[in-house]
């Protein structure tokens, strides 16, 4: 009964340690076959490579890539520095100073309070997404952008002019695949804690 | 004279260029064997990835450990490279030519003894990566060095002894003498099938190169003998194996691929000159096939043991080897009617 175990894939191989065969210890047709087999390799011109910088992945459309921070039709910017998205960080990446709207400034942020500093620090964030689902004002989102690589930490900390979208209408980013109706819906229901 | 050193000269370029060129061969081989792409971002499908990794070797600081041999560091990748370098005089590239009314031998030059000339540069490279292992004052170093000494002793015996069955059946020495022999009785592929099985294996030994590269063993020693080497000093490691492997290369084609001999070109009547490019060509084709052939087993043989490496050695290869003798040697006594 001990013996009788079922295998687990079906290539797996019984070893065993038995005395080698002659052609076995010539070793040399072993050799010949691995030479064949690395040739075959040699002219199977379909490689899996993808050159990255110019051919990329399909990534989905609904990947989590780096963030956006939306403004609304007028222009003006949606984050009011509530900090919900910086407490709901699992991984603390999010910073914020808030500052109160002055006279004048009323086309560039929606309501009373903004956020003067906005920071993401894109090597300690798990583009997990929490950050959005937080949100109460549909501010910030994840794009499918990619966030570039660099030689030195510092530029990896994006502040508000990386992370705002800009104000041209044509400029703006698409998050409508992210924000679908159900989203937004899911968003309206007051009995989850984080949609209050 | 002047026409000598001319071609020393361009032999001089030719082999570091073909070095330079083997290490972006290796790894676009090396790519292609393992379903990659290999260096394609310098230049046009990578071509000019020799010259960046170059400039790369030569911006690198050049670091001598306090504790190193000073003179001896110095002095091991030099004797590595001047001894691979060396070696390649003696191989006939080519037929005569004759250029602008100047009759030039394509061959630095042609010793009686032009083989044991190759055996005592290889046997001298040795010094360079023993000097280098040894000055380095490094435990993986000197493991590395004793490696490659105790290796290269091992397999130049069998080495040796399969020439000299290579020896009896063509009676010289000279490497243009065993070439005109191959013309005249056919390639010693045919003559001496073993013996270039035997040769060829202690070639791979003889350069360090995998499944037999025992003395720099990345899995095991760090980096072998050149553990502390960094800039140029480890470039000139690593060129004069690709160095060496030319001339292996070279020496397996000369010895037992007719060299320079196209078969069947005498009988066309074509200009001499034009036969005498085309043996050049057919024989850099032999040595660059060669040199394909030490990269794919390179990537497709896993390395051996060195316990291992030495019974190869010492069990197999130098008892078949004087086998070979003694089968030629009756062979020989049997043609020439005893």
């Amino acid at each position: 009964m001990a013996n009788v175990m079922q295998p687990l894939t079906s290539r797996s191989k019984v070893v065993s340690d038995k005395k080698m065969t002659l052609m076995e210890r010539i070793y040399l047709p072993a050799i010949i076959g691995g030479l064949f087999i690395t040739i075959k390799h040699f002219f199977r011109f379909k490689r899996p490579t993808i050159q990255y910088p110019e051919v990329q992945r399909a990534r989905s459309d609904i990947y989590r890539g780096q963030h956006v921070l939306k403004r609304d039709d007028q222009g003006r910017e949606r984050c009011t520095a509530c900090g919900l998205c910086a407490v709901a960080c699992p991984a603390e990446a999010i910073i914020m100073v808030s500052a109160e709207r002055k006279k004048g400034e009323e086309h560039l942020y929606r309501e009373e309070k903004y956020a003067s500093v906005y920071e993401i620090n894109m090597l300690r964030c798990i583009f997990c997404g929490d950050c959005e689902d937080a949100c109460p004002k549909e501010a910030i989102f994840l794009t499918d952008r990619i966030v570039q690589s660099d030689y030195l930490r510092t530029p990896f900390i994006f502040g508000k002019d990386e992370l705002v979208e800009p104000m041209e209408k044509s400029q703006r980013i698409d998050v409508s695949k992210r924000q679908t109706p159900a989203v937004i819906k899911f968003k309206e229901q007051r009995q989850y804690a984080h949609n209050r | 004279m002047l026409a000598t050193a001319i071609f020393l000269l361009v032999l001089f370029v030719v082999t570091l260029t073909i070095a330079a060129y083997e290490t972006y061969g290796e790894r676009k081989v090396a790519a292609f064997l393992q379903d990659r792409i290999g260096p394609n971002r310098a230049g046009p499908f990578g071509i000019l990835q020799p010259l960046a990794d170059g400039g790369k070797m030569f911006m690198k600081e050049d670091f001598v450990p306090a504790t190193a041999n000073k003179k001896l560091f110095f002095l091991g990748p030099a004797i590595a490279m001047t001894t691979a370098l060396l070696t390649g005089v003696v191989i006939p590239w080519g037929g005569t030519v004759t250029l602008f009314g100047t009759t030039l031998n394509l061959q630095g030059a042609d010793p009686e003894i032009g083989i044991l000339y190759v055996f005592a540069m290889v046997s001298i490279g040795v010094y360079g990566i023993m000097l280098g292992g040894w000055a380095s004052n490094n435990k993986f170093a000197l493991l590395g060095a004793i490696r490659a000494a105790s290796q290269m002793v091992s397999y130049e015996l069998a080495m040796g002894l399969s020439i000299v069955a290579l020896v009896m059946t063509t009676g010289t020495l000279s490497m243009s003498g065993i070439v005109e022999h191959q013309i005249a009785h056919g390639w010693n592929i045919l003559a001496q099938p073993l013996g270039f099985l035997l040769f060829l294996i202690c070639a791979f030994a003889e350069t360090n190169r995998a499944p037999f590269d025992m003395p720099e063993c990345e899995t095991e020693l760090v980096g072998g003998y050149h553990t502390e080497f960094s800039s140029m000093k480890l470039g000139f490691y690593l060129f004069a194996e690709y160095v060496n492997m030319f001339i292996s290369s070279a020496v397996v084609a000369t010895l037992y691929f007719g060299g320079y001999h196209i078969p069947g070109i005498a009988g066309l009547g074509w200009d001499p000159t034009l036969v005498a490019f085309l043996g050049v060509a057919a024989m850099f084709a032999k040595t660059f096939f060669f040199i394909f052939f030490f990269m794919w087993v390179r990537w497709s043989i896993p390395r051996f043991r060195f316990d291992q490496l030495m019974n190869l050695g010492w069990k197999a290869l130098i008892p078949m080897a004087i086998l070979n003798i003694l089968l030629t040697g009756g062979w020989l006594a049997f043609k020439n009617g005893m």
